[in-house]
């Protein structure tokens, strides 16, 4: 009797040790979840609760749209050691053009959205061939860029001055849900669904993860901490699918977000042309005598990240139902802000396009926190950028202390 | 007239230095006397640049152990702020000027003279044309540096040390990157300050020169002071210096090879040429070499002879040199435009520096094995990953990497496992031809031996080497024919048994 109650003790303790031992060893990955869920948690209490109801929670989800779909394209960015400082303004000149071409020239919905996206990769291909071929500094273009097309935004909105969207169909983008049946009243019961398939699907690839490391030796978390880690994001999948679902359920916004993350997750983990980019942002020089085409990775990290740039713009647009002069201002700071965040390093060459969105998600639920808290604007861009300061010196504090 | 001043400027006293796993000096005792020229010379790896960064201060007090004297006080420098307070003055090989200042700003850059609170530019100029006539370097002050040749930017350097109050010069291989005339000059200047009662140090591996103007030659090897030697004695020479520099006896250090049969030629180079652009000269001149099926080829010769150029240059030649020439491999010429054209060709380059242009250390071991050859582990670009793991263990245990398991990253790892990691990438290539850039350097004696093993079963398995290495003992004890690189010219071809350090050394020279 007594010797169990010892060993579950021991058990307990031990327990904690891996816990304690897992969180100095991943600080970096587990510091952004960790301040996902403090900031969550503060404002709920901040704001009596308001922070978490289902509709702040799903206008937060849904206004993130465009930062995420952006931020993903900035982190293969900022792997590969570059910059791009004009994807707000891409953003939103490409946004003014999807409008022209749906009312001036009534194009159908989907053409124009092909051709802007089109035009997006065209934009980035020059960028990579200024900075991958004649070997200018990313920066240096890319504020070139934002000049170019602020001026090309205000060019193309000039004579109308604001474009208003009449198209149904495009404003759902931004705007609509996706359809529902009938089966739990007062729920979303798709939704629902999804979620569940979502958690579902989230276990089983965990599971086998486990099972293939376990299979080669691997090092493998204990069996406890395991379990809890899947309670623990199950609940959060859950938690945030339960909040949308008693609201409108889950928007074409976020189908998109999620669409984009899972194939940028796949590209980056699971192909050759992800190791390439990231054996690029680890070690050019290594990279090039591997027989890696570094200049041929320059295009396309680019080209995805102009084109991610076009799907902003047109998130964005929707969203407001409108074009309008000011569209994509700041988008950029929002952008590698949330990749810095959200755990790239400052240095290149690691980064995770999952870890990217919680970035975004970080500094969504700042913004929304603080504007339901009514605090001043001036007082936000400095509590916004005081974070972005502590995200990397965090980055590089952690990483002095391992080399 | 007594005086306490000994005829010693500098006494370094039992001095030793210790990197991890690797004593870099060990008790080295170096005397310099007041106003001579001092020569330093050793193989690549004897110890003379930490002597000279331990006299310097960037290894400060504290981190090396012994007694550094100067003037017959003891000396505890924390930087080479402290040194350069003291009076001694580095010039290092890479020369350490602003190319876009002129001269006179290059020359009192970082001790300005002030008027005031601002520059005294007018001042500055002045007293940087006595300095140049000092260096009889007859230029106005305001030309921009980056317009002067390598020679004239010596003495650029050697005017800015003078800027300081210097009482000890030294030369870390002064004359490597400059021509005859240039050297010429620069030893006459030297000799001349003699006259004025400076004394230098100057570090060469051209015994030559050394000859030439040395009142003293002090010897280092393995981090040891061998010998003292005396030129008013008469006995400096180049055999006596050779003898005491390469000195050592080969121990079987080097496992037995059984096979010793060669095949065809798998690649050969007709009258290879490589111009630098960047430098404006060329880094190799006629180069004619070739490998067989089987054979351990060695290059050797001293540091900056281009041979890790002539490597990369027959690797896709990724820094871009203008090359001439023909290069043949397994019977057919071929123009490589890119580093993948050449591994697809069969052949790999285990790169010289790993850490900076070899591996990717913020990656773990699997990473690393697999990146140069990932496409073959794909399908449709996905990769196979349970093949990954496979063929990464398979890696792991063939050259046996020690690690726990292929997740570990590479920052975690020894020098000798990383190189292993290394050796690993390339073989995954399915290389003909392994080129290996000073395969053994900075790991220590029992790696290295695993490393020779790995070579010699390669050569059983059929593959050729191509190994570049500056330590001699090791292209005597691993190689079956010898190259030997001076000025990127091919200076001789040698047989291995017909080989001794001796002739190695001297057409390296």
């Amino acid at each position: 009797m007594n010797s169990t109650s010892e060993r579950n003790k021991g058990a307990l303790v031990n327990y904690f040790e891996e816990f304690k031992g897992l969180l100095t060893k991943n600080i970096r990955e587990y510091g952004m979840f960790i301040a996902l869920f403090v900031i969550m948690i503060t404002f709920s209490i901040l704001t009596d609760g308001t922070f978490l109801s289902p509709r702040n929670i799903t206008n937060l989800i849904n206004s993130t749209g465009y930062i995420a779909v952006l931020t993903i394209g900035m982190t293969l960015i900022l792997i590969i050691r570059h910059i791009d400082l004009s994807v707000g303004y891409v953003a939103g000149f490409l946004g003014a053009v999807v409008a022209i071409l749906m009312t001036s020239m009534k194009l159908p919905v989907l053409p124009s959205i092909i051709i802007i996206l089109l035009i997006g990769v065209l934009i980035g291909l020059f960028y990579g061939f200024l900075v991958g071929k004649v070997g200018m500094p990313a920066f240096v273009v890319s504020l070139a860029g934002m000049l170019v097309f602020r001026g090309a935004l205000m060019l193309a909105t000039q004579k109308t001055g604001t474009i208003i969207i009449p198209n149904a169909s495009f404003n759902a983008i931004g705007n609509g849900f996706i359809p529902d049946i009938d089966l739990i009243p007062g729920y979303h019961s798709v939704t629902l669904l999804i979620g569940a398939i979502g958690i579902i699907f989230y276990i089983l690839a965990e599971l086998r993860n486990r099972k293939n490391k376990e299979k080669y030796n691997f090092e493998v978390i204990s069996m406890p901490m395991f379990i809890s880690k899947l309670i623990f994001v199950s609940l959060l999948i859950g938690y945030l699918i339960w909040m949308l679902a008693r609201y409108n359920g889950l928007s074409w916004t976020v189908v998109i977000v999620i669409v984009v993350t899972a194939v940028y997750h796949f590209i980056t983990t699971k192909t050759v042309l992800g190791r390439h980019i990231y054996a690029v942002g680890g070690n050019p020089e290594a990279a090039k005598l591997s027989g890696i085409n570094v200049t041929k990775i320059t295009y396309i990290v680019f080209a995805s990240m102009s084109m991610l740039s076009a799907l902003a713009g047109i998130l964005y647009t929707s969203r407001l139902q409108s074009a309008t002069t000011t569209a994509g201002v700041g988008f950029e700071l929002d952008a590698i802000a949330a990749a810095y965040v959200g755990g790239v390093s400052t240095s290149g060459g690691v980064g995770k396009v999952t870890g990217s969105i919680i970035g975004a998600l970080v500094m969504a639920s700042l913004t929304s926190g603080m504007n339901l808290m009514g605090i001043d604007i001036s007082w936000q861009y400095i509590i916004r950028g005081t974070i972005l300061v502590v995200a990397v010196l965090f980055d590089i504090l952690t990483r002095r202390k391992k080399g | 007239m007594t005086t306490y001043e000994s005829d010693y400027i500098l006494e370094m006293r039992n001095i030793t230095k210790e990197f991890p796993g690797v004593k870099a000096l060990d008790n080295v005792n170096f005397k310099v006397k007041r106003g001579e020229i001092h020569c330093l010379v050793g193989e690549n790896g004897a110890g003379k640049s930490t002597l000279m960064k331990v006299l310097s201060g960037v290894y400060p007090y504290g981190e090396y152990s012994g007694d550094i004297v100067l003037n017959g006080e003891v000396q505890k420098f924390k930087g080479i702020a402290d040194s350069e307070k003291a009076g001694i003055a580095i010039i290092y090989q890479e020369l350490a000027l602003v190319p876009e200042m002129t001269v006179f700003e290059n020359i009192f850059l970082g001790h300005e003279i002030k008027k005031g609170f601002t520059v005294d530019w007018n001042e500055t100029i002045v007293q940087s044309k006595k300095l140049l006539d000092k260096v009889r370097l007859d230029i106005p002050p305001t030309t921009k540096v980056k317009n002067l040749g390598v020679g004239r930017q010596q003495l650029v350097e050697i005017a800015k040390a003078f800027s300081k109050d210097v009482k000890l010069l030294i030369l870390d291989e002064p004359t490597a990157a400059l021509n005859e005339d240039d050297s010429a000059n620069l030893l006459d200047l030297l000799k001349e300050l003699k006259k004025e009662g400076i004394t230098s140090i100057m570090i060469s591996h051209k015994l030559k020169e050394v000859i030439s103007i040395a009142d003293t030659v002090t010897v280092l090897r393995d981090g040891q002071t061998i010998c003292s030697l005396d030129a008013s004695k008469g006995e400096i020479s180049e055999p006596i210096l050779i003898k005491n520099m390469v000195g050592r006896e080969i121990n079987d250090i080097y496992p037995k090879r059984e096979k010793k049969e060669f095949g065809e030629v798998v690649l050969e180079v007709k009258n290879w040429s490589a111009y630098s652009n960047e430098l404006g000269r060329y880094l190799l001149k006629d180069v004619n070499f070739k490998v067989r099926k089987g054979e351990v080829v060695a290059l050797a010769g001293l540091m900056g002879a281009g041979r890790t150029e002539f490597a990369t240059s027959i690797f896709g030649n990724p820094r871009g040199y203008k090359l001439s020439g023909e290069l043949i491999v397994k019977g057919e010429v071929k123009n490589f435009k890119h580093t993948s054209d050449a591994i697809k060709s069969g052949i790999a380059y285990v790169s010289e520096d790993r850490k900076k242009e070899g591996l990717i250390l913020i990656q773990d071991i699997k990473n690393n094995i697999t990146i140069g050859n990932i496409k073959s582990l794909s399908n449709n670009g996905v990769i196979n990953e349970n093949e990954e793991v496979n063929v990464a263990n398979k890696y792991k245990e063939d050259l046996t990497i020690k690690a726990p398991n292929i997740e570990q990253l590479l920052n975690n790892l020894s020098g000798g496992n990383q190189q292993k990691v290394s050796v690993a990438k390339w073989l995954f290539t399915q290389p003909d031809i392994l080129i290996l850039d000073e395969p053994t350097r900075g790991i220590d004696v029992g790696a290295k031996y695993e490393i020779y093993s790995i070579m010699n079963k390669l050569i059983e398995e059929g593959l050729s080497i191509i190994m570049i290495s500056s330590e001699l003992p090791e292209v005597l004890g691993m190689s079956d024919r010898i190259y030997v690189m001076a000025d990127g010219k091919i200076t001789g071809e040698l047989n291995a048994k017909d080989a001794t350090q001796d002739i190695i050394m001297e057409m390296a020279l």
